[in-house]
């Protein structure tokens, strides 16, 4: 089945108008990982026949590399051409699998004049579920299985988001166990505050390795989380100690996804 | 009435001294830029009444946070005995409110003695931590020197003060009984007591170590006033505003930069008005970001005085637990070194003397502030609520907009975002190919 992936613009031309814009982010739209979150994402969207829309070609990076990296000037001029957009189209929910994304439409557009309601992807398919649109039947293929959730900064501790991604794994009828260090006190990948785009300072370990190994005491054989980038650093981490092939690192609209078979 | 003079002298240049270095700290705090932490009144007060008032974030690690509370709790009820000692130091009295208050006095006093015998036992124990066990979070190459002597010499002044209470009830305890008089029966010292009696009968010798004991406390206690600005121990009493000036955004929103909103709207929309006034004139530009403390707004600074040095935000870094150089404790400490040392720089040469030292560069290098991933880990974990990340990214600020320098990679990623809308080099063309990939 093809993925349906109407654009604002052509929803616009047929006068119509979404209920929610999926924001796909740079990585959603590029990184080869990511962009199998963002189908498995549009899958559940489109089973659960969710009106919604994405930017296309119209969307920009949100910024937030380079507010973190300190250069806000490049920051709000990527903020502002994005406001025009989304004002343009009277956008009034943003919903998106970034949590960088994520906290920076939400809280750091409304001073610049964007104001939507914006919320994370694992908020929205708990609502799916909640309402049921979106039924899963018996936990299907993760079973019984032992998932941990490595929380992503900008949703937990930036946000206070914790519960959403974690009631979603429990439907899947999973094992939930947590690391030592989670939620509040919940180690970071290593990637956030623009890390993912430089070689890391001098130190005697990677910060994705540390991370890895709090996955790895729990003897979980999936690592769920809820951030593209998150993703590849533990999977870069389940690679450094060469156990690719016994612990999986997925998005938790992936784990819903694949359980609803979609 | 000898002692009484002498009373009132140490009493007023006890509490002048220290009105005069609040003052000091004072200026240096609002050497920082402002920044708006007047609203909501009802949940800074709430935030206030959990954090400070209720070491809410202490017992994240119960351990230290019940260690610490026997402190805490002995120092606050021991202010109720500081009223009599004033009570009968000004007046040459002897333990004024015995009679008056009767039975309830007994209680208080042995309630005092109580607490102050856990807060001993505390004491011994911190001690223990820092200096037997060796505890990794309290014995970082940042607390090298001064920091380390300051936390001991604290608790040492800890253990004399509490010496001097008991030597002060004891004695007094040991004096009536020796003058055949029932004793006072407060709950400790009614054991000391009749220890000191065994070694001295001399009534002389025990009015001496009552005063020994009597003044040793009361010396301690303006002491430990006046070391207050000097030390970390200064957060006893700035946690309570500095929990009150919390930041209550979503820790992930960083701030706005004004300054930059208005001349960014003005390249977008060319017909925008050059002149329409910013909210506030400013009377000399302000420079991006921060290189040195004043640049930090108030707020950052009154953190920075607060700052127990207790690790708590280092030993989560995740930067620091890899080995990288970057310590968020190391970020408030430096931040405080050179506060103090402007402070004292513009006092003694004028406020616009320039030592061509600065925060960055001097005291917080560039390679601590690249390793930070602004997890927030650090601002969640503080027990009083500090926030180093805002410093660490108004350094960076300055680095980047001032000065063009960071580490190359960013400066590509920042190009290709100018460029092509995304940190890496693909054409904003491009971005909907996914849907059409299988
Ligand atoms: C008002 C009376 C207070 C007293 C007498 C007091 C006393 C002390 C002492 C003696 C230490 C040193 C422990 C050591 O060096 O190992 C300490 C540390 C500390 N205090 Fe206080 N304090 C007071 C109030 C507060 C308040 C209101 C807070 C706010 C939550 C606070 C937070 C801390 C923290 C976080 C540490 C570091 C403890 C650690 O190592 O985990 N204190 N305090
Ligand atoms: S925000 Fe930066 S300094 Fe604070 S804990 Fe995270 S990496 Fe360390
Ligand atoms: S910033 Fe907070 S957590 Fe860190 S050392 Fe200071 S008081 Fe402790």
């Amino acid at each position: 089945m093809g993925l349906n992936v109407p654009t604002m613009a052509e929803m616009m031309a047929q006068g119509e108008t979404p209920d929610v814009l999926f924001w796909v982010g740079c990585s959603g739209s590029f990184d080869d990982r990511a962009k199998k979150i963002t189908k498995a994402l549009v899958k559940i969207l489109n089973e659960c026949k969710v009106k919604f829309a994405v930017l296309g070609t119209e969307e920009s990076c949100s910024g937030d590399p380079a507010k973190r990296a300190g250069n806000e000037f490049t920051f709000q001029v990527q903020a502002m051409m994005n406001i025009q957009v989304l004002n343009g189209y009277d956008v009034k929910r943003i919903v998106t699998a970034c949590p960088h994304c994520f906290n920076t439409l939400k809280n750091e557009y409304p001073e610049l004049g964007g104001n939507y309601e914006v919320i994370h992807h694992t908020q929205l398919i708990q609502d799916l579920i909640n309402t049921g649109k979106l039924v899963l039947k018996d936990g299907g293929v993760f079973k019984g299985k032992k998932i941990t959730f490595h929380d992503p900064c900008y949703l937990g501790r930036a946000n206070d988001v914790y519960d959403a991604p974690r009631t979603l794994i429990e439907k899947l009828d999973a094992e939930l166990v947590e690391m030592k260090r989670c939620k509040t006190t919940g180690l970071c990948c290593g990637a956030g505050g623009a890390q993912m785009f430089k070689e890391a300072e001098k130190g005697n370990k990677e910060i994705n390795v540390e991370r890895t190994e709090d996955a790895m005491e729990t003897s979980a054989t999936i690592i769920a989380t809820g951030c593209p980038f998150c993703n590849t650093m533990m999977t870069d981490g389940v690679k450094n100690f060469n156990k690719e092939n016994d612990i999986q690192v997925l998005d938790v609209a992936e784990l819903i996804a694949n359980a609803a078979e979609l | 009435m000898l002692s009484i003079i002498l009373f009132a002298v140490l009493a007023i240049v006890g509490i002048g001294f220290f009105a005069y270095n609040v003052r000091k700290v004072r200026f240096n705090i609002l050497l920082g830029r402002d920044t708006d932490r007047t609203d909501k009144a009802s949940e800074r007060w709430k935030t206030m009444a959990l954090v400070a008032l209720g070491q809410k974030k202490m017992f994240t690690r119960p351990i230290p946070a019940l260690l610490h509370l026997t402190l805490y709790a002995a120092f606050v009820i021991t202010q109720i005995e500081l009223i009599e000692i004033f009570a009968d130091g000004l007046t040459g009295g002897h333990r004024t409110f015995h009679e008056a208050l009767g039975g309830f006095y007994t209680f208080m006093i042995s309630f005092i003695e109580i607490l102050t015998l856990l807060a001993l036992i505390g004491t011994i124990a911190f001690l223990s931590r820092r200096n037997l066990l060796k505890l990794p979070r309290l014995n970082m190459k940042e607390l090298a020197g001064w920091p380390m002597k300051d936390a001991n010499l604290i608790l040492i002044m800890e253990i004399v003060l509490v010496v001097c209470i008991f030597t002060m009830n004891g004695a007094d305890e040991a004096a009536q009984l020796q003058q055949g008089n029932a004793g006072y029966g407060f709950v400790i010292s009614s054991f000391i007591g009749p220890l000191f009696l065994n070694m001295t009968d001399n009534l002389e010798t025990l009015h001496t170590l009552e005063m020994i004991g009597w003044w040793g406390h009361i010396l301690m206690v303006f002491a430990f006033l006046n070391y207050l600005p000097y030390s970390k121990h200064f957060h006893i009493l700035l946690a309570f505003p500095n929990t009150y000036y919390s930041n209550l955004e979503k820790k992930g929103k960083f701030t706005n930069m004004e300054s930059v909103t208005a001349e960014v709207k003005l390249m977008m929309d060319p017909n925008a008005d050059p002149y329409a006034a910013p909210a506030e004139p400013q009377a000399e530009p302000q420079r991006f970001g921060a290189k040195d403390v004043t640049d930090l707004t108030w707020k950052n600074l009154l953190d920075a005085y607060t700052c127990t040095e207790c690790g708590r935000c280092t030993s989560s870094c995740p930067a620091n637990v890899t080995g990288k150089l970057l310590s968020p404790r190391k970020i408030m400490m430096d931040t405080r070194d050179r506060l103090v040392e402007v402070g004292e720089n513009m006092r003694k040469h004028g406020k616009d003397f320039n030592d061509n030292k600065s925060l960055l560069g001097d005291y917080i290098t560039e390679e601590e502030i690249w390793a930070c991933t602004s997890c927030n880990a650090c601002v969640l974990e503080c027990p009083v609520n500090i926030d180093p990340l805002s410093i660490i990214i108004d350094l960076r600020r300055y680095l980047v907009m001032e000065e063009s320098k960071m580490p190359t990679e960013l400066t590509g990623m920042l190009t290709n975002i100018d460029n092509n809308g995304a940190p890496w080099q693909f054409s904003q063309n491009d971005r909907l190919n996914w849907a059409k990939e299988d």
